[in-house]
């Protein structure tokens, strides 16, 4: 469903991604993790067209992302720190979204859950980070996309709301759709996700299903699981 | 069909109280020779053209008769001849539409010219096409009036003035329209004569131009649109009151130009849309009061080379610059006149600003200097300069200066 | 394209520094027709709104407000949307507004107190210039992400704009003045905007002054139709280019 290939990208004197080749494929649900400033964001915002590569190919159902952008109209995407405009109401944002989506038909379920529906009338600039993780999160959604890109997804949240996004996510896994989550707590992750993706300085250092995983390392819990493959490998 | 050709009636037996002759009234018509009827007649006489279309090369006029046109007959120099030309006293030509006279660079051919006499009279003509209009060479006390002298002269080389005036005397040019000629009036050593009420427009080179010509007044005059406006230059005692000088535009056209003029008089005239109101050059002891200027390029310019004048009550308008001038002395006197580009105040409410207002911007220096400078005019830094030097005057003249700008315009 | 233009002038005009700028614009507008006993000084007062306040306030208002608007842009391009019909609908956003504003503060009084033809040639150039300015302002940003430096950088451009580049003029007229050098000079104009705009106010509104020695160059050139023509293509092709640089840049910005 995406495919990525020797995707670069450098900041300056960083070397964000390096000859990056991955390949996510629908029906899954796949982890990408690793430490702070890895690339994981970055490879996000490549996906999505917020990031130009130096060089490298996106495809996406096999369509070069290069010149197109209807291809967002399938992606869902939550970002890690919600930005929006200060002076909008969150009526307004979810108002505009609508109308450049120009979809029809819309999955409120999160809408309704985190009660987003009772503070239209509340300006960004009067929410606190976790509201504005709630609206990102609705957006992300909103428009039923086949494809769902959650850039740290619980962090902010409360318990409680947590667990309502991740039985979403769990839920729309079932109908088959690709998601790909980015997260630091790779506790939150053990029910949800199929694949593991780690990164490093810029490199996929594995990408593994999560029962090979598993297998290989014996090890049921999946943050145990990279902790030993890591520790393995050190050792190596 | 008219089976007469010559009528000659006996209309009139006057008898004077000291002339005993009789004068006789002799019609021309189609077919009748003016010439000839002038060759036949005496001092005196009256001769009457119908209207029709005569082309009878150059006409001598050299007995004091008068010639009369009915319905403007129509006389053609079939661009050849002079048309009329006068060397008797006493003459008067009244009603004619004179047209196509010669053009030579040789003779200064001219639909009417006057050589060497007075008293002469030229009245209510339309002059078309002609090189020279109406030429006065050595006349006196004579009268030119309600003429209309148009021509389509495009260069200077190849066109004659509307009413060229050379030597002459207590002359009246009076309520006469010239338009495209070189010089709409030509006046060289003329004296103690009045041009009054007249219109020049559209000349090629100065509506009115005028020489060496010392106690004329010229008034109530309207200047338009002429190559290079009016040039009044090496004259004294002038008198120069309530003239229109209009939109005289390039780079030497001005509204008035006075070179070497002293003890004259230029007062309530009206200075518009003239690239230069006045441009003064070596001129001395002029005063220059009740004026207008009203939307000039420059209101006045005033060489470095003019002396005690006085410059006093007079409205300056909406010009783009007041006053230039290309030195640092400054012998000229301003007073009392309205700038409205005066920003003073008035506490005391004696109409007269407590300021004295200093009409020099620093721009309009450096414009003189140099040309150019124009394409930066109303720029933000050139008005941060001007507003710099009024406050702390270091390069415009110190005494260039109005002591007692008024607040209110003059009713003008 | 049109709810998101429709948007950001909604946002614009919650804003209110552009509700303020109109009111400053027509305050300054008609108390210069009212209070100046004549028309023309008026007129001279509008000539500094349009060579002066509107450069500034356009560039340093559109400056910040594309810097205040990254967050908004950002959520934009995550959205199924082009990126250029983003940062187009921002420009028509930003310059619509202004020029609304422009155009109701001080195109009024114009109207009724101006000669029509210089009302018109200097509502033409006021909008123009807003345009430039908002063009050059979209540029300048995207050549730094810090706000700081970004206002800097345009507040520095509208310095050199308005007054730093006529000294440069004047400094080369007064060296050079023994060379024939005001054909070079109309073409050293030209990497002006506001001297292309101030020159074809000047031409209608100082006929008389501008008609003499080099004056008439400027007439040749400036004065006729095509003149006229020629020098709206100019102001035009400084929108356009400013503008189209941004776009590319824009377009590989990473977000």
């Amino acid at each position: 469903m995406i495919r990525l290939e020797n995707i670069s990208k450098r900041f300056g004197k960083l070397q964000a991604l390096k000859q990056v080749s991955i390949h996510f494929e629908s029906n899954s649900c796949v982890a990408l993790i690793g430490p702070n400033a890895c690339g994981k964001t970055t490879l996000i915002k490549s996906i999505l067209g917020m990031v130009i590569p130096d060089s490298g190919y996106i495809y996406f159902k096999e369509k070069s992302i290069k010149n197109d952008f209807l291809y967002r109209q399938e992606i869902g995407y939550m970002p890690q720190i919600g930005r929006y405009p200060e002076h909008m109401s969150i009526g307004k944002v979810l108002e505009m979204i609508q109308n450049i989506r120009k979809k029809t038909e819309y999955d409120d379920e999160l809408l309704r859950t985190f009660q987003i529906d009772k503070m239209y009338d509340k300006k960004m600039h009067t929410l606190s980070g976790g509201t504005r993780q709630k609206v990102s999160a609705v957006l992300a959604f909103l428009f039923n996309p086949d494809v769902l890109i959650l850039d740290e997804p619980t962090a902010g949240l409360d318990p409680l709301a947590s667990e309502i996004l991740k039985d979403k996510i769990i839920k729309e896994k079932k109908k088959g759709k690709l998601i790909l989550i980015t997260s630091h707590q790779l506790s939150e992750l053990d029910d949800l996700v199929t694949e593991i993706v780690l990164m490093q300085e810029g490199n996929v250092h594995f990408h593994y299903p999560v029962e090979t995983l598993q297998k290989q390392t014996k090890e049921e819990r999946i943050s145990k699981a990279i902790a030993k493959i890591l520790k393995q490998q050190q050792y190596v | 069909m008219y089976p007469i050709s010559l009528i000659a009636i006996l209309l009139l037996n006057v008898f004077g109280l000291c002339q005993v002759q009789a004068n006789t009234i002799w019609i021309i018509q189609k077919g009748i020779s003016l010439k000839k009827t002038i060759a036949q007649i005496k001092d005196g006489d009256t001769i009457i053209v119908k209207k029709g279309f005569y082309q009878e090369g150059n006409i001598v006029i050299n007995k004091s008769i008068v010639l009369l046109g009915e319905d403007y007959p129509i006389l053609d120099g079939e661009n050849k001849h002079e048309i009329f030309t006068i060397t008797a006293p006493h003459v008067i030509i009244k009603g004619f539409k004179l047209q196509n006279c010669g053009n030579s660079s040789l003779n200064d051919l001219a639909a009417i010219k006057v050589l060497n006499t007075h008293h002469v009279q030229i009245i209510d003509n339309q002059l078309k096409n002609n090189f020279f209009g109406i030429y006065l060479s050595y006349v006196q006390n004579s009268l030119i009036k309600n003429n209309k002298v148009v021509s389509n002269a495009t260069t200077e080389l190849h066109s004659g003035n509307g009413i060229h005036c050379w030597k002459s005397d207590s002359l009246q040019i009076i309520g006469n329209t010239i338009e495209g000629h070189r010089d709409g009036i030509y006046f060289e050593f003329v004296t103690h004569s009045i041009i009054w009420r007249n219109t020049a427009s559209k000349n090629v080179r100065y509506g009115l131009h005028f020489m060496f010509s010392n106690d004329d007044a010229y008034i109530t005059n309207h200047f338009k649109n002429n190559g290079a406006g009016v040039a009044v230059m090496f004259t004294k005692n002038v008198k120069m009151f309530n003239n229109f000088f209009e939109e005289n535009w390039g780079d030497a056209a001005y509204g008035l130009l006075l070179k070497e003029i002293s003890d004259s008089y230029l007062l309530g005239n009206f200075f518009r849309k003239n690239t230069s109101g006045i441009y003064m050059e070596g001129t001395n002891r002029i005063k220059v009061k009740r004026n207008v200027f009203r939307n000039n390029g420059w209101a006045m310019q005033i060489q470095a080379s003019c002396m005690e004048n006085i410059i006093q009550e007079n409205n300056f308008l909406g010009n783009s610059f007041d006053v230039s001038t290309n030195g640092s002395v400054v012998l000229n006197t301003f007073l009392k006149n309205y700038w409205d580009k005066y920003e003073g105040y008035d506490l005391n409410k004696d109409a007269i600003g407590d300021v004295p207002y200093r009409p020099l911007s620093l721009f309009s220096i450096m414009v003189e200097k140099n040309n150019s400078s124009m394409l930066l005019y109303r720029s933000f830094m050139v008005t941060l300069l001007d507003k710099s030097e009024k406050i702390l005057p270091s390069i415009t003249p110190d005494n260039f200066i109005d002591n007692q700008p008024l607040m209110k315009p003059l009713p003008l | 394209m049109f709810s998101i233009v429709r948007l950001i002038v909604s946002d614009i005009v919650k804003n209110k520094i552009v509700i303020v700028y109109t009111l400053l614009l027509a305050i300054l507008s008609w108390s210069a027709f009212m209070l100046e006993d004549n028309q023309n000084k008026g007129i001279l007062t509008l000539l500094n709104i349009i060579l002066l306040t509107i450069p500034l306030v356009s560039i340093l208002f559109t400056a910040i407000y594309i810097y205040n608007s990254n967050e908004f842009i950002e959520l934009l391009v995550s959205q199924p949307l082009r990126r250029n019909k983003i940062w187009i609908s921002l420009f028509w956003g930003i310059s619509g507004s202004l020029l609304f504003a422009f155009l109701l503060s001080t195109g009024i009084p114009l109207i009724l107190f101006a000669d029509l033809k210089l009302g018109l040639i200097m509502l033409g150039v006021g909008c123009m210039i807003t345009l430039i300015c908002v063009a050059i302002a979209f540029v300048s940003t995207t050549f730094t992400r810090d706000k700081a430096k970004g206002i800097g950088i345009v507040i520095v451009l509208w310095l050199y704009f308005a007054l730093l580049f006529d000294s440069l003029i004047l400094f080369i007229l007064f060296e050079f003045a023994d060379y024939p050098i005001e054909k070079p000079m109309l073409f050293m104009v030209a990497l002006n905007p506001l001297d292309i705009g101030r020159i074809l106010i000047l031409l209608h509104l100082d006929v008389s002054a501008m008609m003499g020695y080099t004056g008439a160059i400027f007439r040749e050139v400036l004065g006729s139709i095509t003149g006229i023509l020629i020098a709206f293509i100019l102001l035009i092709l400084w929108t356009v280019v400013p503008f189209w640089i941004s776009l590319i840049k824009f377009n590989h910005k990473d977000l």
